[in-house]
């Protein structure tokens, strides 16, 4: 492409800006037919958001030169522009998400703050919190970084041109289509896959152009190995587009209006529910961050990986076992008993590999211990990779039977799922991104080290009060609904044991508190390290290692 | 890429050679302790499915050496309740309600049923202790609005008030200020005269007599000429310490102003007859009962 002297358009500049023309023309009849309020905005946005794309592109065209080379005196020309993009919206939505869960905590501690309004109650606000935070944050989180080790890792500029800008800028639309919707009162009414037929079908396209730049660049590598991080990177890209497609398949009611109706029904659609939901934390919430771990510790503590061959053998053995575990979300239910089975013994044998992902990430460390005192961003990655081995543990636990006649349906859930979500998958996202910010940016360093400290001490002390608070009240929780009198009678009316749980919903909001405060810090920091940071006098492409 | 790896000098290791973006790998074994306890995991995982019903067949699935299913499970718990209290139940079921405050046996049985219903369904207005709020009457004490013998529990328990059926305990305090009979003054005066009437302090300067006057041509016709109120309408005993709405000046001027006309759902249908007996034997063991 480069090597043209006439400037024309390419392929996907003409493509792309005829079918954004197109389909802004599309959703303007859609916006006029539609049945419902929330069908005409979001064909409405989407409208204004294609012809934005066409101007976009167009313009674009118009003020470039050549395309950008692929190499600039012999070393790769790294793409960066939608690596910045998705590092600043996953701030930018982290902070939304995790406000948007101090106030259902906060919520659930005084009911008033519902303020009996329907965009406001909890019932809308859940999923406003668990998308923006899994899939908004974490999301951009993944696309930044995946498309960052990527090219490192292959020594090649990122594929394709547009194709890149279209899926970071792509997902965040389906991110608002999906958030909107929840407010509006649009809703699948499947946990972790709320969003309707149409903003499913939306992100089907993003991800499979996603897969598309992810592969290609894969396979145009000049390092003659795949690294570590980048099948990790794959097994979470394929396998959210296997999940996404098996569990989404939806009947519109029309297609202008916003309504659907899955395709499964009673048993199935739970065990296809749970199947998608417990891979959404195997392979978007595990998967992907493993890779960022394995890329960002050895980068930042400057030690080589601890076990090539442990990391084969937990790889293989994590894809293969985390996919038959969704069952024990479904214990004593209308489930057979022998996929129960099969959902608790996967769940237990899921334990080691999972393991292997914190002794990888750990031992990565030997050699370097004494930087944790100095650096807080090493301390951070480590720290989520030890809040990883807790919840990698604590979940075959629970999935256990007996255990899981205590926990199920109490806040010990809750407690599991942030110990992973905020110890873990925040951690080690903030760590990625505290190294990701000055390097993309061509910074020498962070703003203020000091402040990472301050971020790393409050968001643990959040972490602390939130998973303690929730172990108290989901024990207790689960010890007085199983409480029976001595004629066979329950011990205690449900409302006792909401009354009961007061005391912890307070000490829980309090430590999602500290964690936003931590991540306004981070932000701060982030903010004033692009603004004000020092430059690397040397150009990032220089920066290239000589071998 | 043998040629390139290196012994690490931390670790003694060597590395496999290869380098991405200066991340090498060490070719370190597996840990000795993690095999062992993943090949444990998976050792009991296999006896796991022997034992229970585990793999799926063409039609149907393993079963397991002992046969277990989570369906006979709660058939034996099913059956172990019906050992602790089945025969007592059918008794509650035949007895009159002063059959079983008779028998302490049968007592404690419905006490305890009536407890827990209590819970899910009476303690959202009344309280979880039953002390009730404001506009909820306190289940507690001896003052009854409609009646606190067994079977008038169990009758406002059945129908309700004002709840829409056609057995429902009607009757209602009117809106004396909004409906035009009473003039704000007259109000004022017989507010007061209702608190001394409960032995309350009364506005300096209010006439005692214009408020009796008032009180005889207006509210004795259900709160009766001594006040204590009347169950066969519902009106409360205005010479005691307890008010449901509220004994102070204002929410009583509030109170004749606006009429006051609360109410509570009939049961009836709703919940069977039995477990309505048991709740009526509860509510009238709470301490009050008649």
């Amino acid at each position: 492409m480069s090597a043209s002297s006439t400037k024309s358009m390419t392929i996907g500049e003409s493509g792309l800006s005829l079918t954004f023309a197109v389909t802004a023309f599309l959703c303007v009849f859609a916006a006029a037919k539609a049945l419902d309020t929330a069908f005409a905005f979001h064909a409405s946005l989407a409208a204004a958001a294609s012809a934005a794309s066409v101007f976009f592109i167009l313009n674009r065209y118009f003020e470039r030169g050549e395309l950008p080379p692929q190499e600039i005196n012999g070393r790769p020309n790294y793409n960066l522009g939608p690596i910045k993009f998705s590092s600043f919206m996953a701030m930018f939505w982290g902070i939304a998400g995790f406000a948007v869960g101090l106030i259902i905590a906060s919520q659930l501690a005084w009911p008033a703050l519902n303020f009996d309004l329907p965009w406001t109650s909890f019932g809308r606000l859940r999923p406003l919190h668990t998308s923006a935070v899994i899939f908004a944050f974490g999301g951009n989180v993944l696309l930044a970084t995946s498309f960052y080790v990527v090219q490192r890792t292959s020594r090649v500029r990122l594929a394709g041109d547009l194709a890149p800008w279209f899926v970071v800028v792509g997902y965040n639309f389906f991110i608002l289509i999906a958030g909107t919707g929840y407010l509006l009162g649009v809703t699948e009414g499947k946990e972790y896959a709320e969003p309707e037929w149409y903003s499913d079908l939306w992100l089907t396209i993003v991800w499979v152009v996603y897969l598309l730049v992810f592969l290609t660049t894969v396979i145009k590598r000049k390092e003659p190995h795949i690294f570590v991080a980048n099948w990790f990177y794959l097994a979470f890209i394929v396998t959210i587009a296997v999940l996404h497609l098996g569990n989404n398949p939806a009947l519109p009611v029309s297609f202008f209006g916003s309504k659907s109706y899955v395709a499964w029904g009673g048993v199935q659609d739970a065990m296809f529910q749970w199947w998608y939901g417990h891979n959404a934390v195997g392979f978007f919430l595990t998967a992907g961050f493993l890779a960022i771990m394995y890329y960002f510790i050895p980068k930042r503590a400057e030690r080589p990986i601890y076990s090539y061959r442990l990391s084969i053998i937990h790889f293989w053995a994590l894809i293969f076992l985390y996919i038959w575990a969704g069952p024990h979300h479904l214990h004593y239910t209308a489930l057979p008993d022998w996929t129960q089975t099969l959902g608790m013994t996967f769940s237990i044998m899921l334990w080691m590999p999972s393991w292997g992902g914190m002794i990888n990430g750990l031992m990565t460390l030997s050699g370097a211990w004494d930087k944790l005192r100095t650096d807080p961003v090493l301390r951070m990655l480590v720290v989520s990779v030890a809040f990883y081995g807790m919840s990698t543990f604590e979940g075959p636990m629970m999935s256990i039977k007996v255990v899981n006649s205590l926990s199920h349906y109490t806040d010990w859930t809750i407690g599991h799922v942030h110990s992973g979500a905020l110890g873990w998958v925040g951690f080690v996202s903030f760590g990625a991104l505290y190294c990701l910010v000055p390097w993309i940016w061509n910074r020498k360093g962070l703003y203020s080290l000091k402040l990472v400290n301050w971020h790393f001490w409050t968001a643990t002390l959040g972490i602390v009060l939130y998973i303690s608070a929730m172990w108290v009240s989901g024990i207790l929780q689960g010890l007085m609904w199983r409480s029976y009198t001595a004629l066979g009678f329950l011990e205690y009316s449900f409302i006792e044991t909401v009354e009961a749980m007061h005391p912890f919903y307070i000490i829980r909001a309090a430590g999602g508190a500290l964690f936003l405060i931590g991540s306004l810090i981070m932000a701060y920091n982030l903010w004033m390290t692009v603004r004000v940071g020092e430059e690397e006098v040397q150009s990032p492409v220089a920066l290239q290692p000589a071998e | 890429m043998a040629d390139h790896t290196e012994v690490d000098n931390v670790t003694g290791t060597a590395t496999t050679g290869h380098a991405w973006d200066g991340i090498k790998e060490l070719n370190t074994p597996l840990p000795r302790w993690w095999v062992i306890t993943f090949y444990i995991t998976i050792v009991w995982a296999i006896g796991y499915w022997i034992v229970y019903p585990a793999w799926p067949t063409i039609s149907s699935n393993t079963a397991g050496l002992f046969g277990y299913s989570s369906r006979a499970d709660v058939a034996v718990e099913l059956a172990n309740l019906e050992k602790i209290r089945g025969a007592k139940m059918v008794a509650l079921a035949t007895a009159s309600l002063a059959d079983i405050e008779k028998d302490p046996a049968m007592l404690a049985l419905a006490r305890a049923k009536g407890k827990t219903v209590f819970g899910d369904n009476c303690a959202a207005c009344h309280g979880t202790g039953a002390a009730g709020a404001k506009g909820f009457p306190n289940l507690n004490d001896d003052d009854w609005l409609w009646g606190g013998s067994l079977e008038q529990i169990q009758q406002t328990l059945l129908y309700g008030v004002r709840s829409g059926h056609a057995k429902a305990r009607e009757g209602q305090m009117l809106a004396f200020g909004k409906d035009g009979v009473l003039k704000p003054a007259e109000i004022v005066t017989v507010a007061n005269y209702v608190r001394e009437l409960a032995g309350l302090p009364t506005r300096p300067g209010y006439d005692a007599k214009a408020g009796a006057k008032v009180f005889a041509e207006n509210c004795v016709a259900c709160h009766g000429d001594n006040a204590k109120g009347n169950p066969d309408v519902g009106a409360p005993n205005l010479t005691d310490k307890i008010w449901l709405y509220g004994s102070e000046e204002a929410t009583l001027i509030e109170t004749i102003t606006n009429g006051r006309a609360g109410v509570m759902p009939a049961w009836e249908g709703r919940l069977d007859p039995v477990t309505i007996k048991a709740m009526a034997v509860y509510v009238h063991s709470l301490g009050g009962g008649k």
